[in-house]
């Protein structure tokens, strides 16, 4: 059986730094755009090397995306970097008029997403952005695990062609997905089970391999799913996981309302009924404080996934 | 295209895009007729005098001049225009606003129509698109232009600022915007609803050159064009202030926001098509 471990933390918004960097050198057609926060979208190194592919906007979002959206006529590759607050709901018409509609190759790459983005508070943790950007027709959205896959799924963009959302955040967090694959669309099977499913994104992803620990030493055996990408779904792996095991847990760092729990739904509801529980905030907004206690706070610590998991199976059992 | 056309050539294509305008609006009963009527010897100086394009539409553009409309609701001028100067067949115009047409109500790349690079409708957002076209001509080492169309009751959207503050601070000389001065807006009077008050001092006050023009009579639009391509190239982006009746060539059309979104019935088509000359031919 697997056991996932890690040996050490960082941030994911500096494994999307270090994947921008090395897209850079890769491929001449790949830019980048910043709205004020080079320093935390960690694009310096990038600013630094190629100062002639690297666009300064100012507080002006808007302006960047429209930006971003022209620049593919001509073939390049636009990435543009703020928070993911400014980066969805603050621009969502630009989104959709210029770059979705459109059918624009832009690269939305989004950092301090959800509740660990901590002491800054509710104006800047936005909770809704995978479902405004998951609604829209065409858009990848993608939500990696760790610093690792942040910097690998920053890499596939580069070989994408279309719109993507790209979703990571602020607060040092375990890595443990090094070397493991990474395919747009497809999920990460990372723990085989039979007694639930687990699937999560993002930061949850580690809270769900905790969780699973606690479980198995209870005897519960758990199949763990890290879906990266929530648009397009890997409805085949739900699909195959949730039949053999026959009730899900959906893990996320966003509102219960329009994230990937409602994805996963979605496809159950629609091929395979079965009962599910949501780890997700319970429409509200965030506030200031410690992301780890925040999480705990908002529940969404390990012990929350556990609760969940022994809850979806009795309801199965019913 | 070549510049092969003389003064009273161009003045003939404009009367048969006249026609084309309100015969679309007239054919599906909504659009927007007063800002295309307005802008209709823009269209005619751009496409047919002014522009370095292909209409073997190529989407990237490489080598060519670029065009954005911004205020996208106009759509009938560039449709007839686009029609008339080969990028797909006249007869095309008729579907309109139609199912299943690719004459979408505001212009769209989704159903591929030949000369649309991007969506536009939602106000405010063609500058920032074009800016963007802009740096690309030149990290290309492309020295062609890039024009853009917006309107004046556009200018409230605060997105024009962050993109006209852009534009200037880091030096996009290869970028010609067109704002329609028309005064007119859904609503009334742009003066009444939320004016601009001194817009070329707003312009000139964010680092653009400013020029106006009188959009409504052709040569001086021609001449207005060529004098901004001539003005490229100097570190400042180009802003023509082209003041436009609404509603230009119809009669009981002109200077009203009445017509800005409303749709002639049969006997006010027949009136407005007897001051129009029929040239080209209708689609």
């Amino acid at each position: 059986m697997t056991k996932f471990t890690f040996t050490e933390k960082k941030d994911t918004r500096s494994g999307f730094g270090i994947g921008l960097h090395e897209l850079g050198k890769a491929n001449p057609n790949v830019v980048a755009l910043c709205a004020d926060l080079t320093g935390s979208l960690k694009m310096d190194a990038f600013k630094k090397e190629f100062p002639n592919r690297f666009f300064q906007i100012g507080i002006a979002e808007a302006n960047m995306i429209g930006i971003a959206a022209g620049m593919t006529i001509g073939g390049k590759i636009p990435f543009t970097g703020t928070f993911a607050n400014f980066s969805t709901g603050r621009v969502y018409d630009q989104i959709r008029q210029s770059v979705a509609y459109s059918g624009k190759n832009v690269k939305i790459c989004a950092s301090h997403a959800g509740l660990t983005l901590g002491e800054d508070g509710a104006t800047h943790q936005i909770l809704e952005d995978i479902g405004m950007m998951k609604m829209l027709p065409g858009m990848t959205v993608i939500v990696p695990a760790d610093h690792a896959q942040t910097r690998v799924a920053t890499l596939a963009l580069g070989e994408h062609i279309g719109p993507v959302y790209l979703r990571f955040g602020r607060p040092n967090w375990p890595i443990f997905t090094a070397g493991r694959p990474f395919q747009i669309g497809k999920a990460d099977k990372m723990i085989e089970g039979k007694d639930v499913t687990i699937i999560a994104c993002g930061h949850m992803v580690w809270q769900a391999v905790e969780a699973e620990a606690a479980l198995a030493e209870k005897g519960i055996s758990v199949e763990l799913i890290n879906m990266h990408t929530i648009k397009p779904l890997d409805v085949e792996a739900i699909l195959n996981s949730v039949g053999k095991t026959g009730c899900v847990v959906t893990c996320e760092e966003h509102q219960i309302n329009g994230g990937l729990g409602d994805s996963v739904a979605q496809v159950l509801s629609r091929f395979n009924p079965a009962p599910q529980e949501y780890v997700a905030v319970n429409d509200s907004f965030g506030e200031s404080g410690v992301p780890t206690e925040l999480l705990k706070k908002y529940g969404l610590s390990p012990s929350n996934i556990v609760t969940a998991a022994e809850k979806v199976i009795a309801r199965k059992k019913k | 295209m070549a510049e092969t056309y003389d003064l009273p050539q161009l003045k003939r294509i404009s009367s048969q895009i006249r026609r084309d305008i309100v015969r679309m609006v007239h054919a599906c009963q909504s659009g927007h007729p007063g800002g295309s009527l307005g802008c209709t010897e823009y269209f005619v100086a751009l496409y047919f005098k002014v522009l370095r394009h292909n209409n073997h539409f190529n989407f990237d553009a490489k080598g060519e001049d670029l065009f954005f409309l911004s205020n996208g609701h106009i759509s009938p001028v560039w449709y007839s225009t686009l029609a008339r100067s080969g990028y797909f067949d006249a007869k095309e115009l008729a579907t309109f606003r139609k199912m299943n047409s690719r004459l979408q109500g505001h212009p769209a790349t989704h159903e591929h129509l030949p000369g649309i690079r991007v969506a536009s409708g939602s106000l405010g957002q063609g500058l920032s698109v074009a800016i963007g076209a802009a740096l690309t001509k030149k990290l290309n080492g492309d020295d062609k232009l890039v024009y853009v169309l917006m309107g004046d009751g556009e200018q409230q959207e605060g997105q024009v600022w962050e993109a006209s503050m852009y534009a200037a601070h880091n030096k996009v000389d290869n970028l010609v915007a067109t704002i329609d001065y028309n005064g007119q807006q859904i609503d009334g009077p742009v003066k009444d609803i939320l004016d601009l008050k001194d817009l070329k001092a707003k312009w000139q006050a964010f680092g653009w050159e400013v020029i106006t023009a009188n959009g409504n009579n052709l040569e001086e639009m021609i001449a207005t064009l060529e004098k901004a391509k001539s003005m490229t190239g100097k570190g400042k982006p180009i802003l023509i202030l082209m003041t436009t009746a609404m509603g230009y060539g119809v009669d009981y059309m002109m200077g009203s926001h009445k017509w800005h979104g409303v749709a002639p019935n049969d006997e006010e088509l027949k009136k407005a098509l007897a001051q129009l000359e029929e040239t080209l031919g209708d689609y």
